[in-house]
């Protein structure tokens, strides 16, 4: 069992973590730094496409540029953390509650319950997500919370895989055996002395499902099916931008940096968790 | 192998169930989309009679089973033709993408993760590593939109070389019907450019990530600390004993990885107008054509089942261990 201090040691880890969390404090501190309402539409015309570093007639500095509604990018860009980020974040963390129990149940229970979890594991794992959640969008009205559910539904089928082989593994050590003879009850078995022992391969496999989650989340809204407008989501601005893409070609590009940037820390802590 | 196959039907079949099952269990009536917002009720009895939405959920679902199974999968509510005709005209298109890209992505790939262990810890390495890391993290309808800001409105307003200024939308130019031969294969090239150019970028990336981590960890194996003791050359150790054990992972990596391909082929065929599956299903949904989304799921998991099939065969072929255990 590695210990924390471990992990940090590694350098990307807490370059990760460092970023990841730069990244939260802005989502969190939002409305404190967006210099503008995110969702706030004065005067169009007059706002609308100016490029980043320039100042709008009333001379208040856009240092990211306006979008087609002459809306503040910065803020926008900012305010949209809080739906990628908290998307990504709540959906892994869904995905990863859904798949430890799973897994971790089909080892401990074994026989025809692990098979029947296992197919249904690998059957749901051989598709291609994006196609599972347009064809639940399709039919269900997306809002903050689906978005959430329906990625997480279809985002633990990895680590279901990997919490059977940790428990599986897990369940031939003495120190089991030890706890069973002591009396442990099944759960008190797994919550006490197998999950914390499988710990460290499951947190990897989270952190990867958060940058796919926000990937996801932010490819949804791109297609007009995420979380509804006019609430900004990096997803949805590169969509807005796309339509602008020559004209103010900022537009698209910088969210989709945002994107690059979280799914690069994600990586990072995944890749020194998992070496430390 | 017979036994992966029924498996394999088995996924197939609770794909198009659970659709199924989504599509009529959500709220929203397609007998309402169909005959419009202004129909009276008669009409929109009737419409329901015509689409078969008065009858039970299991009589239904048998009977849409057994004319899905023959072929027969309905008539597009908004295109108003057979969705089998709209689902095959697509599908070349995407497995053309797919395939091309597959081939990039794996080539590209293992050149590219194979390099960075051979020259592990070196500056190269440290740089390719970051950039790769860079290129993986890039969601693909970003990538494209910024492929085509350069290729094809910046390579226009500064006057790059022909060649370099690329088609943005479609499979191929307005002018491809009067094309000689070799001309639409030009045309076609030219358009599948960015967004192979797309896929395969990510594709390479993810891959090489893959393969350096695998060569590095067969590296650390007995059997090459044995082979050098030996005193073998170095290339014929990174040939023949990191290379080719590096490789079978790989093989999984292929089977494992044609659903995120799928997916990315979804947003680059919406990006680049790319008239393929992707396009067409993300239409259907936007506009809840519900028998053109089944249709098109159903067939999506088909593709995947096939292709794991593929690798399982190339597994077997490649991995000698497996063939005997497996027989």
């Amino acid at each position: 069992m590695k210990t924390g201090r471990a992990v940090l040691r590694d350098g990307r880890t807490a370059w990760g973590l460092a970023l990841l969390g730069g990244m939260a404090l802005v989502a969190i501190l939002a409305p404190v730094l967006a210099p503008f309402n995110p969702i706030a539409q004065h005067d169009i015309l007059a706002t609308r496409f100016l490029a980043p570093f320039t100042r709008d007639p009333s001379g208040a500095m856009h240092w990211l540029g306006t979008d087609n509604l002459g809306r503040d990018l910065l803020s926008r860009l900012l305010y949209g953390a809080r739906i990628s980020l908290s998307v990504g974040l709540l959906a892994a963390g869904l995905a990863a509650a859904i798949g430890t129990v799973i897994g971790a149940v089909a080892a401990l229970a074994g026989g025809a319950v692990e098979r029947a979890l296992m197919a249904l594991t690998d059957g749901l794992l051989a598709l291609p997500r994006l196609v599972l959640l347009l064809a639940m969008v399709a039919f269900l009205t997306p809002s903050f919370g689906l978005i959430v559910v329906i990625i997480g539904a279809t985002g633990w089928m990895s680590i279901a895989r990997l919490a059977r082989a940790e428990v599986h593994g897990l369940l031939a050590r003495p120190f089991v055996d030890a706890a069973r003879v002591a009396g442990a009850t099944p759960v008190r078995l797994l919550f006490r002395h197998l999950l914390p022992n499988a710990l460290t391969p499951i947190l990897v496999a989270a952190a990867l499902g958060v940058a796919n989650a926000i990937g996801l989340e932010a490819g949804l809204a791109f297609l007009g099916m995420g979380v509804p407008a006019p609430a900004p989501s990096w997803g949805n601005m590169i969509a807005t931008g796309r339509d602008a893409l020559v004209q103010a070609p900022w537009l698209a590009t910088i969210p989709g940096l945002a994107i690059v940037l979280a799914v690069i820390a994600c990586n990072l802590v995944a890749d020194g968790v998992r070496e430390a | 192998m017979v036994l992966r196959l029924l498996t394999g039907l088995a996924l197939v079949l609770a794909v198009v169930t659970a659709t199924f099952l989504l599509i009529n269990l959500a709220p929203g009536d397609p007998a309402r989309l169909w005959v419009g917002p202004g129909a009276g009720a008669a009409e929109l009895a009737a419409a329901r009679h015509a689409l078969g939405l008065d009858r039970p959920l299991l009589v239904r679902y048998l009977a849409w089973l057994g004319h899905f199974v023959t072929g027969d999968w309905g008539t597009s509510l908004v295109l108003g033709r057979p969705v089998r005709q709209v689902l095959l005209d697509a599908l070349p298109y995407t497995l053309l993408l797919s395939a091309a890209s597959l081939a990039v992505t794996y080539v590209g790939g293992i050149i590219v993760g194979i390099a960075q262990a051979v020259k592990r810890g070196t500056a190269a390495d440290t740089l390719l590593t970051v950039a790769t890391l860079a290129v993986y993290g890039m969601p693909s309808y970003w990538l494209g939109l910024v492929l085509v800001l350069v290729f094809a409105y910046v390579a226009a307003r500064h006057g790059w070389p022909a060649w370099l200024q690329l088609p943005a939308l479609g499979a191929s130019g307005i002018d491809a019907a009067f094309l000689s031969p070799w001309g639409k294969l030009v045309d076609r090239v030219r358009h599948l450019a960015l967004p192979l150019a797309t896929l395969g970028a990510i594709g390479i990336a993810g891959t090489a990530r893959f393969v350096r981590g695998a060569a590095v960890d067969v590296e650390r194996q007995d059997y090459v600390r044995t082979a050098r003791a030996k005193g073998l050359a170095p290339h014929v150790i990174e040939l023949r004993h990191v290379l080719r054990n590096a490789l079978l992972p790989v093989i999984t990596l292929l089977g494992l990885s044609l659903p995120a391909l799928f997916s990315g082929t979804v947003f680059v065929e919406t990006i680049f107008a790319w008239p393929g599956m992707g396009r067409t299903l993300v239409s259907a949904v936007s506009a809840r054509d519900y028998p053109v989304v089944l249709a098109a799921t159903a067939v999506y998991a088909v593709l995947v089942v096939l292709g794991n099939l593929l690798a399982d065969v190339l597994y077997a072929v490649a991995d000698p261990r497996l063939r005997r255990e497996g027989a």
